[in-house]
């Protein structure tokens, strides 16, 4: 009894140690508060029905991250169809890579000053968030533990158990497909116009 | 050739062990943002970066991207849940 008083004690240390992050992930993935708190409960009930399985106390963080992407991962399938989830498969999204730097960095736009500089300026928090709650789950998951949450690619790997090959390729895309957001979030917002069209129309007025 | 940013090679031939090109650099970017790169192609990675101007932006403008990613979803859990959590321990 006075045992397993100790290990509930620790128990809680723990989680309250992780609170924070923990609800900091499942807000992104939950993309609600509400859906996000009982994510954390189910995965802090489950982490302690499964304390067993925790080999190594230090390892506390990424084995309750794991349990964590486990409950959200069967949320999700619970609530689609196959339809919809197999639109977040690694190959899932059209063509090639898109980085704001190549869009912002053209000699057109050099001219005017510095317009790396002035897009992310003028990123508000909701473009971001707008950017990465718009990803599919596959790659809005592997993009909140790396960036968010600062786990490498190898504990990344052992919380979503795949390889730290898929982890690479997935990160990669995640990234691309989320600057490909911000920049369309941009867009609409009037912030960046396409400059070649403009110049182009320009010189021929 | 003039080699005015960098001492750090002893040699401009561009078979040198520690020269990658801008395209290599690329690829290796976000694993050098991660700190995934070790040994040599960590290496490779800093000689490219204290020389090459062009993938040296694009390296503080991805970090800064990243910084912002990071302030913008950063998040306290709230007291409510604190509260519900102690008491979901205690019952488990
Ligand atoms: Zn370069």
């Amino acid at each position: 009894m006075r045992e397993e008083q100790d290990i509930k004690q620790w128990f809680e240390h723990e989680v309250t140690g992780v609170l924070d992050d923990l609800y900091g992930a499942a807000l992104r993935l939950a993309k609600n508060p509400a859906d996000a708190e009982d994510l954390v409960g189910e995965a802090v009930a489950r982490a302690f029905g499964n304390l067993h399985t925790l080999n190594d106390r230090q390892a506390f963080r990424g084995w309750i991250f794991r349990i964590l992407s486990n409950c959200f991962i069967t949320e999700c399938r619970k609530r689609k169809t196959r339809a919809e989830m197999s639109l977040n498969g690694d190959d899932a999204s059209d063509d090639g890579e898109f980085w704001l730097f190549d869009k912002l960095h053209q000699p057109f736009l050099l001219w005017w000053g510095n317009p790396e500089q002035e897009f992310l300026n003028s990123l508000l928090r909701d473009d971001l968030i707008k950017a990465l709650d718009g990803l599919p789950e596959n790659f809005r998951i592997v993009l909140v533990l790396a960036e968010v949450e600062g786990f490498n690619y190898q504990d990344i790997a052992g919380i979503l158990e795949v390889p730290v090959g898929t982890v690479r390729s997935r990160l990669s895309r995640a990234r691309s497909l989320l600057q490909k957001a911000l920049w369309q979030h941009a867009k609409d917002r009037g912030i960046t116009t396409e400059p070649t069209k403009d110049l182009n129309r320009q010189d021929t007025l | 050739m003039s080699n005015d940013m960098s001492n750090t090679t002893s040699t401009n031939n561009p078979s040198d062990k520690n020269t990658i090109d801008c395209e290599e650099a690329l690829k290796r970017l976000f694993e050098y943002i991660d700190h995934e790169l070790h040994g040599r192609r960590h290496e490779e990675m800093e000689d490219h970066m204290s020389k090459c101007r062009s993938c040296y932006s694009r390296l503080e403008f991805e970090k800064r991207l990243q910084q912002h990613l990071k302030n913008a979803t950063e998040q306290k859990a709230p007291q409510e849940l604190q509260n519900k959590i102690k008491k979901l321990i205690h019952k488990l």
